[in-house]
């Protein structure tokens, strides 16, 4: 089993991205921050979507969906700082804490 | 006299299309005076306004002569003019047309109303030309005529009873004409609900005769009773046979006759004079409640005109009416409205005639109010009193003579005593006028000198009323009580009662002495002997003769009560009928049995009524003819008891106040504590139950109701509430929630494997 990575050892790493992720998300307060955690969530994901690709299904599919996930994942970092960045400009601070102006 | 007792077959109608321009003419000058009147007036000026009025009246006057010529021009069986407008009102059996008609009676009626009425129009424009209202008055006296001329035109009896109800409002209007003095106005209401009273009794009998028209109960032999019923209109084809006019050669003749109930006098007429329907037979032997139909409807049908035309107990009212301008007392309460209930009686006579105990009751009634009201005529000072008095009296002949079946006597008593008694109270409206509204006889006398025509004319209508051969009254009355004398036919209470003649005739006797007396004690005490007025006046000015407008009336009013004998010259004088009888036959089919005596006991009876009225006259002469005789005063003294029962009218009056009045008021304050305790007590317990129930329900719907509504909205604003605090507006937190989801479905799947 050595220098043999197996199916498992993706999904761990993957796993632990997404865990990382999620705990980034949940605690920091910073939008930035959390807006990493999201990152991190989405290549967990995308990790394991190129080991399912190649160990299960074969093909080019999973690395085609990977390319679309991260494409996604920089429009997204791209929309979510320009909010961040209107947010900071409209009340000085982008502590979600502090952010309630929308609340009911 | 009696007449060849003839089969009447149906009456043949003669359709004329002016009929309906009598009445309208009053009614526009009415129309005209009411709306305009007080305007025209005050622009115009009075003469406006009588022009108006009289000019109706001769308009009318004229259209009535000119139906009178077309009439004259027909054959006897063919005088009925008739003039339908629209139909009023049709209703199953009840069909009422808006029409006129006008037989011989009618004719009668309405050249003596539009005749007269003419007059004593012309007469007004001088008695009232001081009067403010001058316009009122002619607007209401040419009501008046509009609603009796209805009254006697009217084709139906709906018509005739608007005519009815309308002479009775326009006579409380004019009676209460100087509204401003109680006892005027209460005159005139006293009127009014008195006529009431009697037309009660007409719509009742009315309903009766309407109803017993529509059929009648039947013993079987089973000795079930059943009823069967006649619808309205039934057409029953009646073949008569009878001469042909030209020849010998008999010819049938079919005619169509609707029988059933009908508020139609032609109608009703046909179905009852001809003999062949059976109604008449029909409804003779129909009984109500144990006593004959007819006679009820006949009893009934007379309450009626008990009212209208002031006969005993319902007189009460005629007296007091005097309390109105003279005009109207002689136009409404002498000459035209109160002998409206003769008018009623002659026209259904042959409804009457069927029943002998109705005209019992009717000719009982007559002469008992005729003797009443002439001995109240005997002491009275006010003249326009005596002159009440004698109209009452005279109005109790009339009945006498519709009551024993002479119809056309009492018709004509009925013409004759509009021309004299018009010419009497315009006479001593004369008089009133030139004494300065002053009516008490004592305070008169002398008159004579200073107005000559007036006293000519009140004098001939004197003689005309107390029965000289000279003047119309003799004919008349003397008719009526030589009949009444002759009868056959009276009963009462469905016994035929023989001796109910003789003893009519006996009191039309003693009464027409009383007549001739109080009729001329008036006269002397006015026009003869020394003024005894003047002086309390302080006027100082001798009483002058009247206008020209008054003094020409008068003159054709007398002229009319003498020139009246012609139409009734008695047969056992011409051997012919009288004219007006023969003029009036078609209007009065009814055939009563009289017995047949030879001239000269007729001529016998003529001059015991003749002597009668001398001996009233001379009594009145040796009396009172220079108002210095001492005998009067002290027969006063003599019999002053008996004189003030009588003075104060047998204190009719008073009897009505004790009872009906007294009973009246007690009934109503009976009445008023049963309202106000019972019924108002039963409103109110309603009421608070009501009350009750509205809280009851009222707290239903606040606690229980309300309470769900609310309880549902408390709720849901409470899940609000706890909800609001799940949104936090932290996204972490939804994370969490997210999360915490996400390892329930974890362990949820490994634990369900």
């Amino acid at each position: 089993m050595m220098g043999h990575l197996s199916l498992s050892h993706f999904l761990v790493v993957g796993g632990l991205l997404f865990c990382f992720g999620l705990m980034t998300v949940l605690t920091r307060r910073n939008a930035v921050a959390m807006l990493m955690g999201i990152e991190l969530i989405l290549n967990g994901a995308n990790v394991n979507l190129v080991a399912f690709n190649h160990y299960v299904a074969g093909g080019l599919s999973g690395q085609i969906f990977a390319l679309f996930v991260i494409v996604l994942a920089a429009a997204e970092a791209a929309v979510g700082l320009a909010i961040i960045l209107a947010i900071y400009q409209m009340i000085r601070t982008i502590d979600t804490a502090n952010i309630t102006s929308m609340r009911q | 006299m009696e007449h060849a007792v003839q089969q009447f077959g149906p009456l043949a109608v003669t359709p004329v299309g002016f009929l309906w321009l009598i009445p309208f003419f009053p009614l526009l000058g009415a129309v005209i005076n009411t709306t305009c009147g007080w305007w025209l007036q005050r622009r115009f000026g009075k003469p406006v306004n009588h022009s108006i009025a009289v000019g109706a009246m001769v308009l009318s006057f004229v259209v009535a002569c000119v139906a009178f010529a077309k009439m004259l021009g027909l054959p006897g069986e063919e005088r009925f003019l008739q003039d339908t407008l629209w139909t009023v009102l049709s209703a199953g059996p009840v069909h009422v047309d808006l029409a006129f008609a006008l037989d011989p009676l009618g004719m009668m009626m309405v050249l003596v109303v539009t005749g007269i009425g003419t007059l004593i129009h012309v007469f007004s424009i001088g008695y009232m030309a001081d009067e403010p209202a001058y316009w009122r008055f002619f607007a209401y006296m040419n009501l008046f005529v509009f609603s009796m001329l209805l009254l006697v035109m009217g084709d139906n009896f709906v018509i005739m009873f608007f005519g009815w109800e309308g002479v009775g409002l326009c006579s409380y209007l004019l009676i209460a004409f100087w509204y401003t003095d109680p006892a005027k106005a209460a005159a005139g209401m006293k009127a009014f609900v008195v006529n009431r009273f009697g037309d009660f009794g007409f719509i009742l009998g009315l309903f009766l005769l309407f109803w017993g028209l529509g059929g009648a109960w039947h013993d079987t032999p089973a000795g079930q009773r059943i009823y069967q019923p006649i619808t309205a209109g039934q057409e029953l084809r009646i073949i008569t046979e009878r001469a042909a006019t030209g020849g010998a050669q008999a010819s049938h003749e079919e005619s169509v006759i609707e029988v059933g109930p009908t508020l139609n006098f032609r109608q009703l007429r046909d179905q009852v004079v001809v003999k062949a329907t059976g109604v008449a037979e029909r409804l003779s032997h129909q009984r109500l409640f144990g006593f004959g139909l007819l006679a009820i409807v006949g009893i009934l049908l007379f309450v009626g005109a008990m009212g209208k035309s002031a006969q005993l107990p319902l007189s009460v009212w005629l007296p007091d009416a005097m309390a109105g301008p003279t005009p109207v007392s002689a136009l409404i309460h002498a000459a035209t409205m109160v002998t409206a209930g003769v008018y009623m009686v002659a026209r259904l006579n042959f409804i009457f005639a069927l029943s002998p105990s109705a005209m019992g009751w009717v000719a009982l009634v007559g002469a008992l109010t005729a003797l009443f009201a002439a001995s109240i005529g005997f002491f009275q000072y006010d003249i326009k009193k005596v002159l009440a008095y004698s109209t009452v009296s005279q109005l109790g002949f009339m009945f006498i003579g519709v009551g024993v079946g002479a119809y056309w006597a009492g018709a004509y008593h009925l013409l004759t005593h509009a021309f004299f008694k018009a010419a009497l109270f315009l006479g001593s409206g004369s008089v009133i006028l030139a004494c300065h509204h002053e009516q008490d006889m004592r305070k008169m006398g002398g008159l004579g000198k200073f107005m000559p025509t007036t006293q000519k004319t009140y004098l001939w209508a004197c003689i005309a009323i107390a029965g000289f051969p000279i003047a119309s009254g003799f004919y008349s009355k003397d008719e009526i009580l030589w009949k009444a004398f002759s009868q056959q036919h009276l009963a009462l209470l469905g016994m035929p009662a023989a001796w109910l003649g003789p003893l009519i005739y006996c009191i039309g006797i003693i009464t027409a002495m009383g007549t001739a007396f109080y009729m001329f004690r008036s006269y002397y005490m006015t026009f003869t002997g020394e003024y005894r007025g003047g002086h309390d006046h302080g006027h100082g000015a001798t009483p002058k003769e009247s206008p020209l407008s008054i003094t020409s009336v008068l003159v054709v009013l007398a002229a009319g009560a003498v020139l009246a004998s012609l139409l009734g010259l008695p047969a056992s004088w011409t051997n012919r009928p009288p004219i007006l009888e023969h003029f009036l036959e078609p209007s009065l089919p009814a055939t009563v049995d009289f017995v047949e005596y030879p001239h000269w006991v007729e001529w016998l009876f003529q001059f015991i009524g003749v002597a009668a009225g001398a001996i009233g006259w001379l009594f009145a002469r040796a009396l009172y003819l220079d108002g210095k005789s001492p005998v009067p005063a002290q027969l006063l003294e003599r019999w002053k008891r008996a004189w003030t029962v009588v003075y104060n009218k047998y204190y009719l009056d008073e009897i009505y106040g004790a009872t009906v009045v007294r009973g009246s008021l007690v009934f109503a304050s009976i009445l008023s504590w049963i309202d106000s305790r019972l019924v108002d007590g039963v409103v109110n317990l309603a009421g608070t139950i009501t009350r009750l129930f509205a809280n009851l329900d009222g707290a239903i719907d606040k606690y229980i109701v309300d309470g769900a509504v609310n309880l549902v909205a408390d709720s849901t604003i409470a899940a609000g509430r706890g909800l609001r605090r799940v949104q936090t507006g932290r996204i972490q937190t939804y994370l969490y929630g997210a999360l915490a989801g996400a390892l329930v479905i974890v362990l949820l799947n490994f634990l369900i494997k």
